[in-house]
Order: structure tokens, then sequence, then C-alpha cells
């Protein structure tokens, strides 16, 4: 590669560097700060995020592949990056009075924090089976070092520990998977992979190597029944971390479906192989998601079944392999980020040091004590049930769409049914909330600037994609389209 | 000449292995032995397709498989460490207080 | 000579991982799994891999496995019990994987290998020929890798909080 195609290439993964860079300026800069002015932490990395973002608005374009066909720049990627790029902003408004709180090592958090992300973004530029394995190895080591930071904590060193394992063996699993395709075809480039198969190059090995990479991929998003680890590790890890880990790694799994089963394995023939599976996969993820988070005694627990079973109506959109599919899994994904990171930063909010962790009780009449925080609460619990105006209703109204236009009725009522069962334990919330007494518990720490503003961020983000659902699907729809464009 | 399948064969049996590995023993620090006893059936496919389709494409894909399971290893002891000094063991049964 | 060697490398190679699953003693378990690491160098030293034969017993069989038998000799384990509850569904279902696996490598492929590569396969040269100029993306994704797992390593097992 000579040195103006270089340049090319780094110039289009800007974004990546950026954050990649700021993550290092952070680690290198805590060694100086005082706890005075540990703040320049999260002000740089905001500031660099922000970079990042505007480098993504100037490198997003007609798809083109850089460094030698590793790398793919294009509306994709760039509506990925956004969206990453919004969830580490997130999470470091969020981190900022929690890292304080908890005494977790701040230089340390906030690099891992935009490593990982640099690892999502990664994923989502990724060209080829060797990046996605290599950016998604990124992202989960930096995810399985966070997940541990409360290093005292047992429950912390428990999910740090499950996470790694199960993750380390899904990645084993998806390493299988690239060196069978790579034995059938002697290609890891995605592009190749689909000409290849254009071309009628079939061997049973595919069908092998296709199913290791689910298998692969789905404990990555975790879906049934690849869940196992999911309820544990969102309960035990930090919960700051939780809320990162809830949204980020998440949306980054599906962003690699969409590379490597819509870019890689997009033929027809290939597509009646997985799509029904996909299907399977998608049913048993609502069905369980749903009717284990009734169960739950701890509220962290059950937000984290609902993750499982949202992760479940996001597959139930790669289903349906076409444009409404694609692009209303990208409206979901960001939907559900804003969700989820509201709902997990009043879960950090409103929690107690003693006592049974995450408790329902501590959440009896907030409504009294704190409105504002309550009406938040509610308005996430309502989002995440699917009411409208939420985005919550409008992103699940999209994926069922796509799912009946693709000809799954049957999995579009699936949903339909698990979306009531999901209503009973989302309102127990708000019920307890507003209809109970308050009882005298520990009062809740004013809450900082920071905080506020996350809270503040994703409750107008979740009406204003809820009320004017528009604006974000054009610019899903506009990234995805290149992905059909050669079918017509 | 040994034909390609053979090598398959043994990738393929050393990988179950090191699953069942990961999947039935209790003690951790043998769970981390069988995933690398996973990860290295999976060079061994690299290798044997790379011989097949005379690319160096596996090689390289082996470099960097190295790569990232010394980096898991690492980081799992690392993890494996933080159990162990508040607890004395490794014995995985202990870690229940996540169970419901 | 080349038969001879393959099975050789194959059954103690195989005996090894089994041995890594089923040993008592982790001390053992990580000796047998040099054993597996150092036959599966054999390997790719029959395959036309010299380079990463070397790597293979460089860094896998020499600074991981190290680094495991540090650890297992700095915790200071005894043996435990193998008995693990549940067991008849597990088995069934690896063996059942394992069936699969193997079965569905056989067939596609010829019963007689390629044709003899050109001698500078899989020398150093043609690996970091590939390595900085095709595979230069991934190459400088790992070391970010890297950098992580030097964080995440002194961070979590650090003696006391900075």
């Amino acid at each position: 590669m000579d040195a103006t195609a270089l340049l090319e290439s780094t110039g289009a993964l800007l974004p990546h560097l950026t954050v990649l860079v700021t993550g290092l300026v952070i680690l290198t800069l805590d060694l100086f700060l005082t706890p005075q002015s540990r703040y320049l932490n999260e002000v740089v990395g905001l500031i660099g995020l922000l970079v990042a973002f505007l480098f993504t608005l100037s490198t997003a374009g007609a798809p083109r592949q850089v460094f030698m066909a590793m790398a793919v720049v294009d509306y994709l990627g760039a509506f990925f990056n956004a969206t990453f790029l919004l969830i580490a902003a997130l999470t470091i408004l969020l981190s900022a009075s929690y890292v304080r709180r908890e005494g977790v090592s701040a230089g340390e958090y906030y690099a891992l924090v935009l490593f990982a992300t640099t690892g999502f973004m990664f994923v989502a530029a990724a060209a080829d089976l060797i990046m996605v394995f290599l950016a998604i190895e990124t992202l989960s080591i930096a995810t399985y070092i966070l997940a541990g930071l409360l290093r005292e904590d047992p429950h912390s060193q428990e999910a740090a520990f499950k996470y790694f394992m199960l993750g380390a063996l899904s990645s084993a699993f998806f390493l299988y998977g690239i060196a069978t395709i790579y034995g059938a075809l002697g290609n890891t480039n995605l592009v190749n992979v689909a000409q290849a198969l254009g071309q009628g190059d079939f061997s049973p090995l595919l069908l092998m190597g296709m199913a290791l990479l689910i298998v692969g991929l789905g404990f990555k998003a975790a879906v049934v029944p690849f869940h196992m680890w999911a309820p544990d590790v969102y309960e035990g890890a930090p919960t700051a971390v939780t809320a990162f880990m809830t949204a980020g790694p998440k949306a980054a799994a599906f962003a690699a479906f969409l590379r490597v089963f819509f870019q890689g394995f997009t033929t027809p023939d290939m597509v009646q192989h997985w799509a029904p599976i996909f299907a399977f996969l998608a049913a048993l993820t609502m069905i369980l998601g749903n009717f284990v988070a009734m169960a739950q005694q701890s509220l962290k627990r059950m937000l984290a079944y609902s993750s499982i079973a949202h992760a479940g109506y996001a597959f139930v959109a790669l289903v349906a392999h076409n444009t409404l599919g694609a692009s209303s899994i990208l409206y979901y994904l960001v939907a559900y980020t804003l969700m989820s990171l509201g709902s997990f930063t009043v879960l950090m909010v409103v929690a107690r040091r003693e006592g049974p962790l995450y408790a329902f009780d501590d959440y009896a009449g907030l409504g009294t004590t704190h409105p504002l925080l309550a009406a938040m609460m509610a308005l996430f619990m309502f989002a995440l049930a699917g009411f409208p105006p939420t985005a919550g209703f409008a992103g699940k109204f999209y994926v069922f769409s796509a799912a009946v236009q693709a000809g799954y009725y049957w999995l579009a009522l699936i949903g339909l049914l698990t979306s009531v069962v999901s209503v009973v334990y989302y309102t127990r919330v708000v019920m307890l909330m507003y209809m109970r007494e308050p009882n005298g518990a520990q009062p809740i720490p004013r809450l900082a600037p920071t905080t506020m503003a996350v809270l503040g961020i994703t409750a107008i983000g979740i009406l204003y994609m809820g009320i004017f659902p528009g604006g974000v699907m054009r610019l899903a729809e506009h990234s995805v389209a290149f992905l059909f464009q050669a079918k017509m | 000449m040994i034909p390609l399948p053979h090598y398959l064969t043994v990738s393929a049996i050393l990988f179950t292995t090191g699953a069942i590995g990961v999947l039935m023993r209790r003690n951790a620090l043998i769970m981390l032995m069988s995933l690398e006893l996973m990860l290295n059936a999976v060079n061994l496919s690299f290798v044997a397709y790379a011989r097949l389709h005379q690319d160096m494409g596996g090689h390289v894909f082996v470099f960097l498989s190295i790569t990232v399971a010394a980096v898991e290893a690492a980081v799992g002891l690392a993890i494996l460490l933080t159990i162990f000094r508040t607890r004395a063991t490794v014995d995985v049964d202990n870690l229940h207080l996540l169970q419901r | 000579m080349e038969t001879f060697l393959f099975w050789i490398f194959a059954i103690v190679g195989v005996g090894g991982g089994i041995m890594v699953v089923f040993h008592r003693n982790p001390m053992s378990s990580a000796i047998y799994l040099v054993v597996t690491m150092l036959c599966l160098a054999g390997f790719y030293a029959l395959l036309a891999g010299p380079f990463v034969a070397v790597i293979q017993v460089l860094v896998y069989a020499g600074a991981v496995m190290v680094l495991i038998l540090f650890v297992i000799m700095m915790l200071n384990l005894r043996e435990e019990t193998l008995q693990r509850e549940g067991g008849m569904a597990t088995w069934i279902l690896a063996g059942l994987i394992g069936l699969v696996l193997v079965v569905a490598v056989l067939p596609p492929f010829p019963r007689t290998p390629a044709g003899t590569p050109p001698p500078e396969f899989g020398t150093i040269e043609a690996v970091g020929n590939k390595l900085f100029t095709m595979y230069m993306l991934p190459f400088e994704l790992t070391s970010v890798l890297l950098l992580i797992g030097i964080i995440g390593a002194v961070i979590l097992a650090k003696r006391r909080m900075l």
C-alpha cells in the first residue's frame, strides 16, 4: 500500500482514530490530575467524542473499502458510529458521579470505555471477518475488565469472571466459524464472500461456518439460548458499566450481524437458510426474556431480562431481509440505547448501599419524594413497554411491520403478545412509585448535573423519536439503501 | 501424504474436548486452559486450510489469534486473581452470589 | 515419514488434550497442555508453516503457558474431585456437537492434498509481507487489544489502589 492510499485510508477512519487517541490522552492525563481537577477526564472525553462525531459526518459517503479491503466506510458505518458515540458520551456523563462515589480509578475507566467504543466502531466498519473478530475481541476484553472494576466487590468479580468465560467461549466458536468459511471459500472479505456465493459456490462447510458464526454472535447479543451469562453479569457489574454493556456491546453485536449476514451471506439461497433460524431464536428470546422478567425480585435483574427481550425484538427485524428490516433495526437500536441508558441511570441513583441489592421497595413512593425522577422513570418504563408516543412504540411498530412485510406473521404476533406481557412488569414499577407510600428509607443524594443531563437527553430523545420518528428512520433508510440496491 | 481432512478431524476433536472442559470442569484454571485448547484447535484449522488454498492469510490469522489468546489469558488470570483474593479458592461453584 | 510423524503428533496431541480436561491437578493439566501445543507446532511444521510453528512454541507454549503455570503455583492449589452435577445431558450434547464438527469437515475435500507450495510459503518473509500490507489494519487493532490487556491486568491484579 503506497503513501497516498495509506493517508486516504487513515483519513477515512479518523473517527475511530480520534476515539482511540482520546482514550490514550485520558490515560496519560490522569497521571497528572489532582482530585479537584478530575473533571478534566470527562471534559477531554466529551470533546474527543465530539470531534469524532464531526469526523463521522465528514467521512460518511458512498461505500468504499479502505486499508486493503479490511475496513469499509459508508453511511451505515456512519450511522452506527453516531450511535456508538452517543452511547459513549452518555456513559461518560452518567459515570461521572458513579466513579467518584465508588472510588474507581477514573482514568482507566474512561480509557476502557473509549477503547471499547473504538471496538464498536471498528465492528461497524469491518469489511473482513477477521476485522469483525478483532473488533469484537477489543470491545469484549475492555468490557470484561470494566465489569470487574470494583475489585473488592464479590458480585463484580463474579460478573467479570462469568462474562469472561462465556465471552471467550463464544469468541472461540466465532473464530472456528471464520476458519470454516476461510476453508470453504479461501477468502474472508465479506463482499468477496457474497460474490462467491452469488456464483453458486456452495458446500456444507459454509452452513457449518454460518452456524458457528451465529453461535458466536448470538452470545454477544444475548439471544436465547446463548443468554445464560447476561442476567448474572448485568446484575453483578457496577451499574454504570451495566448501563454501558446493555447499550454498546449489544448494538455492536447487531452491527456485526448486519455486516456479516446482510453484506456477506446475502444471496437468496443463503438467506433462506439463516432467516428461519433467526426467526426461531427471536421468538425464543422474546418469550423467555419477557416471562422470566416478570418473576424477578431485583429491579436490576428485571431490567437485565428486559434487555434480553429487547434483543429479541431487534432480532425480529433481522429476519426480514429487506430495507424496512434493516432500517428498523437501526432505529430500534437507537431507541433502545436511550431507554436502557436512561433507566439504568435512575437505577444507579436510587440504589441503596445496605439491604437487598436494587430491591423494588426502594422505589416505593418515589412519586411523592422525587417527582421529577419518578416521572423520568415512568417515561422509561412506558417506553420500554412500547407505549405511544415513545420511541419504544415506534421501534416495535417498525420492527413488527418489517416482519409482516417479509411474511413472518407468526413472529410479529409473538412479538405483540410478549410486548403485552411486558407491560405487566414495567407498570409494576410505575405503580410502586405512585401508589405506595414512601417507606422512609435513606434519602437519595442530590443529582449531579451530569446525571441530570443524561436523564434529560435520554428522555427528550425518547419523546422526540416517538413523536417524530420520520427523521431518524429516513437516516436509517439512507444508510441501508446500498445493501439492497443490486437486488432489484 | 496426509489428506487434509485428517488435520481437520484432529482440530474438531480438540475443539470439542476443550468445549467439554470449559463447560464441565469446576476449577477456573482448568476452564481457562480448556479455552486455550479450543483456540489452538481453531489455529490448526486455519493452517490446514491455508495449506489447501496456498494462501498466507491463514498463517496471519494464526499469528493474530495467538496474540488475542495471550491477551485473553492475561485478563482472565487477572480476573481470577481478584476472585482468589476474596475467596481463597478458584472453585467456580463458589460463584453463586448471582444465582437466583 | 510424514505419515509416521502425523500419527505420533495426532495421538499424543489428542491424548494430551483429553488429559488437560480430565485430570484432577491443574499443574498436570498445564503440562499436558504444553505437550499438546508442542504437537500442534509439529502439525504446523508438517503443513508447511515453519513460522507459525516457531511462534506457537515461543509465544503459546513458552509465554502463555508459563504465565498460567506461574499463577497455578502462586495460588498453590490442591487437587479437586472431578464430580460435576447434571452430567449426562451435557455429555450427550458435547458428543453430538463433536460428532457434527468431525463429520462436517470430512466430505468436501479431496483425499489428496493440494500440490506442493512454493518454497517461500510459510516463511517469515511471506508472513511479514502479508501482515504489513494486506493485514495492516488488523495488526494495528491487535496492538490496541494488547494495550487494553495490559491495562486490565494491571488494574485488576495490583495489590493496592493507586
